[in-house]
């Protein structure tokens, strides 16, 4: 199901933890797996399960705990609003607005197209460079409805490395 | 003033990530100081409770103390971790020493692992953070290629092997033993203390957990001595920290100053007020700690005792600065908001009354707040209050309640108008 790389990226993370110890690994093999599947199907959690040798129920029980993984299909880009007190300080709501009309789509919601995904999540970190959002692997900070034009243009060009 | 700071004193070389910047300015100088002088670890630890460093993730306990609980004489593994789960609104300094000091960092840990009999660690960076975890494996490599990490480090008999762990997205990450819950792969909640990790962490064995900024304050105490450190800041309140101050200011940052230093100077670093605007009221913690006056926080100075004195905590830092712009019913619904959504749903009073909070406060802010609402938002934060595992739920009363006290007439406004008493205009 996954790829030889995605395996071995698995595999250096379960060197990390002592050998009784497999169970440390399921974050990063759920996240690695995530990253070439899309998403996190019921197989693909199985899948996991079985590759580190604990029980389903283990996997089920991290991948609906934590917020970065996604166990339905998402589009492409999914675009990461920050809401919380230092962003909404700042305007994030404004943010939201105004990547809700570009896209055409309510936070929580994907573009027909499918290459966009909208949520606001809550604190990224990032508080000093408020407000900001998060797209894969990369922060966009001090937002404004320009940069904001300009990400989604870069990002409908097809990069995936928009930095 | 102490201008350069110790923490983020490299912040504006060029690479500063790199090991060779780091080296040029004296780095791993500690290191070898410990190990080649040599210095045995009952000094070390010394030296920090010297130091008055208090831990930098909001609870400010005494480092040198919790290094001195972890037990001696255990066969088996001793672990150390970081934590770098950096997640409480308004808190963005760890992010910032990850990318610019992540040497500092590791150097760190690694004095923290010899002074302990730590042989392994893990830091636990939020998943999020995607840059400084790149920054942060990048450094790795470079310490174990200089042989700072590993077998033998130094040519000594002391070895340690550090690694980063990568979270997944849950604020309850930062409270230490849900942290190991997560590292061991399961859902990030918190356990009942006693044991505590000195006796019982991860996967049952001793381990301490320390802060990012906690650690990186450890290189220059050993260098310089506890005793220059303590006197950089003020009597209990060693050194100097990290303040991230955001919201509205005109130039919110992370600014490294000494302890003790008065509010209105930090503000001033930081921009002042946007024009024409006065202080309404100051988070001085992080979102966790209790909102204070905007005329009260002018007459606090920056260190643990004195923000303690004026009702609230130093936390991590994490300064919001709110301006007579802010309606103080809507950004409380909004803190509020984040808490519901980060409760890990381990107790009932905290899964139940975050959310119970949330939606008066939500009703509140909609123009449907009744009378007996304020009331009940405060006599439900008492039932929450002290009946939880952990401190997410206290945290989560703190700010209703504290602005419940300072700006109830802006409360009522909104119950008996239907309405806000101050367009916000920050939408």
């Amino acid at each position: 199901m996954l790829s030889e790389k995605s395996l071995a990226k698995i595999a250096r993370e379960r060197a990390k933890y002592p050998a009784d110890q497999a169970r440390s690994a399921l974050l990063a093999a759920l996240r690695i797996t995530q990253e070439e599947q899309g998403y996190l199907s019921d197989a693909v959690m199985e899948y996991v399960a079985d590759l580190l040798g604990i029980p389903a129920i283990q996997v089920y029980e991290a991948a609906t705990f934590y917020s970065m993984y996604d166990l339905k299909p998402v589009g492409r880009h999914k675009l990461c609003v920050c809401g919380s007190v230092s962003c909404f300080l700042n305007g994030s709501d404004a943010v939201l607005q105004h990547l809700s009309e570009r896209l055409g789509v309510d936070p929580g919601e994907t573009t027909a197209d499918g290459l966009f995904t909208l949520q606001e999540v809550e604190c990224l970190g990032a508080c000093k460079d408020a407000p900001m959002l998060q797209v894969g692997d990369h922060y966009y900070e001090n937002l404004t409805p320009e940069s904001l034009d300009a990400l989604l243009a870069k990002l409908r060009g097809g990069s995936d490395d928009v930095r | 003033m102490f201008v350069n700071g110790v923490t983020l004193q490299n912040r504006g070389l060029p690479d500063s990530h790199r090991l060779s910047v780091y080296a040029g300015t004296g780095g791993y100088g500690a290191l070898r100081k410990v190990l080649l002088d040599p210095m045995a670890p009952d000094q070390i630890i010394s030296e920090i409770k010297k130091s008055a460093l208090r831990g930098r993730g909001g609870a400010g306990f005494p480092t040198g103390l919790k290094w001195s609980f972890m037990p001696k004489g255990v066969t088996g593994t001793k672990y150390l971790l970081c934590n770098a789960d950096e997640g409480e609104p308004g808190t963005c300094k760890d992010r910032d020493i990850m990318r610019y000091e992540p040497h500092r960092l590791i150097e760190g840990m690694i004095i923290g692992a010899y002074a302990m009999g730590a042989s392994a660690g893990y830091i636990f960076i939020r998943g999020e953070f995607v840059e400084p975890i790149h920054i942060v494996e990048a450094a790795l490599e470079e310490a174990y290629a200089k042989g700072y990490l590993g077998q033998n480090i130094l040519g000594t008999d002391f070895s340690f092997d550090l690694y980063v762990y990568r979270g997944a997205g849950a604020y309850i990450c930062g409270e230490e033993t849900a942290l190991m819950e997560a590292l061991e792969g399961k859902k990030g909640q918190p356990r009942f203390k006693p044991p505590f990790p000195a006796s019982y962490g991860l996967y049952g064995r001793p381990t301490t957990i320390n802060n990012v900024e906690t650690f990186a304050s450890v290189p220059d105490i050993i260098t310089r001595g506890g005793d220059w450190f303590l006197k950089l800041g003020k009597p209990n309140n060693g050194g100097t920290k990290i303040f991230s101050v955001t919201g509205q200011v005109q130039k919110p940052g992370n600014y490294e100053v000494p302890m003790g230093l008065p509010f209105r100077d930090l503000l001033a670093m930081a921009g002042g007020l946007r024009p024409g605007r006065q202080l309404k009221a100051v988070i001085p913690g992080g979102t966790s700690t209790a909102m204070v006056a905007g005329a009260a926080m002018m007459e606090v100075t920056m260190d643990y005792d004195s923000i303690s004195k004026a009702g609230s905590a130093l936390g991590a830092g994490s300064v919001i600065i709110m301006d007579d712009s802010v309606c103080i019913v809507k950004t409380v619904e909004r803190i509020a908001r984040f808490y519901m959504h980060e409760s890990c749903g381990q107790c009932t009073p905290c899964r139940e009354g975050m959310g119970w909070l949330w939606r008066v406060m939500h009703r509140l802010e909609n123009g449907q707040g009744r009378e007996e609402d304020l009331q009940l938002l405060l006599d439900v934060g008492s039932r929450i209050e002290g009946r939880t595992i952990c401190a997410l739920a206290d945290g989560g009363v703190a700010p209703v309640v504290s602005s419940i006290r300072l700006f109830r007439e802006e409360y009522e406004y909104h119950i008996q108008h239907k309405r806000c008493l101050i367009s916000m205009g920050v939408a």
